[in-house]
């Protein structure tokens, strides 16, 4: 008897499962595309009303008051990147010192259950710290940048951490065996070796918690200034930023405010993207040289 | 089988000068009765012998019989595992190791150690080698240190035109010596190597087995090799680690089998099992 190749021959069954392969291939496909066409059209819409309004101006100047054309969003722009910058002042250090503290230290147990804390804490809506943040620095003294920059701070520190411990477990062991064997004591080896061999990850998750805490509306609305018409670099004042900006200026019924408001939400987009391609650009560095130890 | 076993045969010693060893060689480690368990399983068990100053001793012994942990014993690597158990004593000229008032530390500065794969520090060749006297404190003459340590390396010659160069960009034999240049550069006392040519092509496994033969000279030198022709080699005494036969608990764990002179373990060792692996027989 000669043996027949099982191909070939086409079943129902067979014809069945192709059809099925062939859908769910084709639903994948349409969710991947509405997921990239709803970041498309969200660029295009804002970059259509947004840009007409963008200038030198909107960038330097001071707003022009109520009703009047002409004026730029500076104090808004200024407050945010010194409300930001200082955030970053306080996640950074503490963050990575967290990551350090949970990577090269800590006892298993605890280090799982710090690392949950910072998950949740990465969870807690942003209001709530922005409520918190009001309750304990706002109330007793008034709003300022300072206030802001800690409600951020609080919203930056798990992501910063978090994206910290991930860089330094794909540090080679073999690296701090290294060390280790030359004698060197574990607190040297992390800040001689580990720190720059994994700073290019630690400054991708720096970019990325940036990016996201300079969007965000909540912990601003209690801790900073809605009306801070003036440009001030002083983080001990209330300061004007961005994303609340916008948010006002979207309630007004004066439509020049309209075209501001599109015009900063189009600054606030090109400069999370910005930061991200960045990041990204940092991470495959990162991974490139460390990759070559591996 | 028998086929390629017969063909094996015995391993081929290398012609050394007959000098007769000294007949009181000074002690370097003295292992007493030590066993290393990782959680519940014994990884070595019972080990006791002396290694002694100026000789290449080389551990040699099939796979998962504890050469790796038991050469991350004599400067306390293993203290690193979590899980990891010592007992008995590691005695290095005249203090154990393991006693409470000694920092791993410590020993690790004055045993340095090389491993299987190079690991060279993401920094450039002379970072690589400067960034451990550095931190110990020993800046005077650094350039000359560095110098020093690549000479005895035998690499001095390939990179002294590319100092700044990263060590990633060298190859695999010349990162594996620049480990070794790295290791020296701290003056250890004592070097254990762990399979420190197993990554290696021919060329650069050759180049590293003269430079044992350097070393040996200023330094006493441990070496876990499963390349029985390496051994026969570069070491003076050789010691084979097996797996012991399953105790009550059907665990087996690695034991001691035989120590002596290298010539003597491979021409005619006395334990049947020594036999047995150095002929190819098993392992």
């Amino acid at each position: 008897m000669s043996a027949a190749a099982p191909w070939g021959r086409a079943s129902p069954r067979l014809r069945r499962r192709k059809a099925v392969n062939l859908m769910m291939e084709a639903l994948a496909t349409v969710a991947a595309l509405i997921a990239v066409a709803l970041l498309g059209t969200v660029i295009v819409s804002v970059l259509r009303r947004g840009l007409p309004a963008i200038s030198l101006d909107f960038f330097t100047k001071a707003p022009a008051g109520f009703g009047a054309p002409g004026g730029g969003l500076a104090n808004a722009f200024a407050g945010s990147l010194v409300i930001v910058a200082v955030a970053a002042l306080i996640a950074l250090p503490v963050g990575v010192l967290t990551a350090l503290y949970l990577s090269e230290f800590a006892p298993k147990w605890l280090e799982e259950t710090i690392r949950l804390a910072l998950d949740v804490l990465n969870g807690i809506p942003s209001i709530v710290i922005g409520i918190f943040v009001f309750g304990i620095l706002v109330v007793s003294h008034q709003q300022s940048g300072l206030a802001g920059s800690f409600a951020l701070a609080i919203i930056m520190l798990p992501l910063i951490a978090r994206s910290t411990q991930e860089v330094l477990r794909v540090v080679p062991e073999t690296l701090r065996e290294a060390s280790y064997a030359l004698g060197i004591s574990r607190w040297r080896t992390v800040v001689g070796i580990i720190l720059p061999a994994s700073i290019g990850g630690i400054m991708t998750g720096t970019m990325l918690a940036v990016a996201r805490a300079a969007g965000e509306t909540a912990p601003l609305l209690f801790t900073s200034s809605l009306t801070a018409p003036f440009v001030t670099w002083d983080p001990r004042q209330p300061l004007q930023s961005v994303p609340l900006t916008i948010f006002e200026l979207s309630e007004s019924p004066d439509p020049l405010d309209h075209a501001r408001a599109w015009a900063a939400a189009l600054a606030l987009i090109a400069f999370v993207l910005l930061a991200s391609l960045v990041s990204r650009a940092l991470l495959a560095r990162s991974r490139r040289k460390l990759g070559q130890v591996g | 089988m028998s086929d390629t076993i017969t063909r094996v045969g015995r391993v081929e010693i290398a012609q050394r000068e007959q000098a007769p060893a000294p007949t009181r060689q000074e002690v370097v480690f003295d292992i007493r009765n030590l066993t290393v368990r990782y959680g519940r399983t014994t990884a070595i068990r019972d080990v006791s012998f002396e290694i002694y100053r100026n000789l290449v001793t080389a551990v040699i012994g099939p796979s998962g019989c504890g050469k790796s942990t038991f050469i991350r014993s004599l400067n306390r690597m293993n203290d690193l595992v979590p899980t990891a158990k010592v007992e008995g004593e590691v005695v290095y000229l005249g203090k154990d190791l393991y006693d409470r008032d000694v920092d791993p530390v410590e020993v690790r500065r004055w045993i340095g150690m090389v491993f299987q794969k190079p690991n060279p520090f993401p920094k450039s060749i002379y970072d690589n080698v400067a960034w451990g006297p550095r931190v110990l404190g020993m800046r005077s003459g650094l350039d000359e240190r560095v110098q020093r340590a690549l000479e005895q390396a035998a690499l001095w010659d390939e990179v002294k035109g590319r100092l700044k160069r990263n060590a990633l960009s060298l190859s695999g034999g010349q990162q594996q010596r620049l480990c070794i240049a790295r290791a020296l550069a701290v003056e250890p006392q004592a070097l254990l190597l762990d399979e420190p040519a197993s990554a290696l092509d021919p060329i650069a496994t050759s180049a590293i087995e003269d430079l044992i033969h350097q070393l040996k000279r200023d330094y006493t030198i441990v070496i876990v090799t499963h390349n029985m022709q390496q051994a026969a080699r570069v070491a003076d005494r050789t010691c084979f680690f097996s797996l012991s036969e399953e105790d009550a608990e059907g665990e087996r764990s690695g034991i001691l089998v035989e120590y002596d002179e290298t010539q003597k373990i491979f021409t005619s060792p006395s334990d049947p099992r020594t036999e047995g692996y150095v002929t190819g027989r098993f392992g």
